[in-house]
């Protein structure tokens, strides 16, 4: 084993790292919200609606799950390129997240959706309460409980996923990991300390998400 | 302009059997990651579950396989090996990443199976007489995979999906022909279609067959 290991570089641009690392977090964290929005709305159609609004809402769903997330990312980077629609690197990868996200979790929810008895429903119903209330207070609480550790989970995807920003030039941690290994051709280190760091931030997730459900969850 | 289209040529009926091997070539490695990972992982399960020192260490390596995303992870071990002295191609380097990223994830799985089977019923097997491994096979087995099938599987489309980062190392898989054929035709939307209904066809179909398994074994 002749090589030299040099971390003083990396150490060096350590702040950088750890700004694009604050990037890669805020993009994870918008397509989660966005996600989440988009797959509650799918979930919805898919239980609720018949027609092409569930056709939409199925082919989205089925797509998102059974083509990698990097085709994906592709689809909105060059894809959406051929018909002159360009996007920032941000944007492509926030799409390409969201798209993701929104299918995965879809399925979750409506995982959720289904293991809430009908019954329930009735009851709320002839209580007095109308659809919206019967929603918002009696199934999505419940819900909520079913779907949290997936959602937690699909978290912790979207920050693994964002890495890919690198391949379609979006400057978050891994893209800015790249572009300092290729200027000082210290790969290895580069990439050694960043996996160090995807795992802090991963860590950071799970304990924020484990807090959080302590808070919910209380009774 | 005139002359730039000379650099490229369309689309041709050959370049659907280029993307056709492509897509074999990815059967090909993810077949070899997830037989070998998932046997590795079952392994790794049944260590997992059986001391609790060894979960804990065990565990804690197995876990920074699934907190860093596998880019890093593919770019790092490509750059690692010949510091000692190991001299992979793109697809050795790939293979062996995508079999520890799959056996990762298959051993929790095995051991959320393992743990599916309760302690009463194995006490009961070795009460009969059976040995350790007799228990093993004759009743935590058939009793644990049914528990733990739609996660496995989970798995394997996963790992299938995330063959796809391969094309990273210059391994010529279904999604690096796809980048090949974009950069030479021009025609993204066209190709990264065709790629994404292989991809499709690929996934679908499992992850079809193996939810009517799943309603088949709950019966």
């Amino acid at each position: 084993m002749d090589y030299n290991f040099h971390w003083r570089p990396v150490f060096k641009t350590l702040p950088d790292l750890l700004q694009s690392a604050v990037l890669t977090l805020e993009v994870a964290i918008l397509s989660m919200i966005l996600g989440i929005l988009f797959g509650l709305a799918l979930s919805l159609i898919r239980i609720n609606m018949t027609g092409p609004l569930k056709w939409f809402a199925v082919s989205w769903i089925e797509l998102a799950r059974n083509t990698p997330a990097l085709l994906q990312l592709f689809f909105f980077g060059f894809g959406l390129g051929a018909f002159g629609i360009h996007f920032s690197p941000f944007l492509i990868v926030l799409m390409g997240l969201t798209f993701n996200n929104a299918g995965y979790l879809a399925e979750n929810f409506r995982g959720g959706f289904n293991a809430i008895p009908d019954t329930q429903v009735r009851a709320s119903l002839s209580l007095g309460m109308n659809n919206f209330q019967t929603y918002t207070r009696i199934i999505i609480p419940q819900v909520l409980r079913i779907v949290y550790h997936p959602m937690t989970n699909q978290m912790v995807w979207a920050v693994l996923m964002s890495s890919l920003g690198m391949l379609v030039g979006f400057r978050e941690l891994s893209g800015e990991t790249q572009f300092f290994a290729s200027k000082t051709y210290r790969i290895f280190e580069y990439f050694a300390v960043t996996a160090v760091i995807y795992y802090v931030l991963v860590k950071i997730i799970l304990g924020a998400s484990r807090l959080m459900a302590n808070r919910l969850f209380k009774y | 302009m005139e002359s730039a289209a000379t650099y490229f040529s369309g689309f041709n009926p050959n370049d659907l059997w280029f993307l056709g091997e492509a897509a074999l070539r990815t059967l090909w490695i993810s077949f070899w990651a997830i037989s070998i990972g998932s046997i590795l992982g079952v392994f790794l399960g049944l260590a997992l579950s059986v001391s609790r020192l060894v979960a804990f260490t065990l565990g804690t390596i197995l876990d920074i396989f699934r907190s860093v995303p596998l880019i890093i992870q593919l770019v790092l071990f490509f750059n690692f090996a010949p510091i000692i002295g190991l001299r992979l191609n793109p697809f050795e380097a790939g293979l062996i990443v995508l079999i520890v990223y799959t056996s990762a994830y298959v051993a929790n799985v095995a051991r959320a199976g393992i743990e599916a089977v309760g302690i009463p019923m194995r006490r009961a097997a070795r009460s009969l007489g059976m040995n350790y491994w007799q228990d093993l096979r004759y009743v935590v087995w058939p009793i644990g995979l049914r528990a733990v099938f739609p996660a496995w599987v989970g798995v394997a489309l996963g790992v299938l999906k995330d063959s796809a980062l391969v094309s990273i190392l210059g391994y010529v898989e279904l999604l690096k022909a796809s980048q090949i054929l974009m950069t030479r035709t021009q025609e993204a939307i066209l190709i990264l279609s065709i790629a994404g209904a292989f991809y499709f066809a690929l996934s679908y179909p499992i992850s079809y067959y193996a939810t009517r398994l799943e309603q088949r074994w709950s019966q």
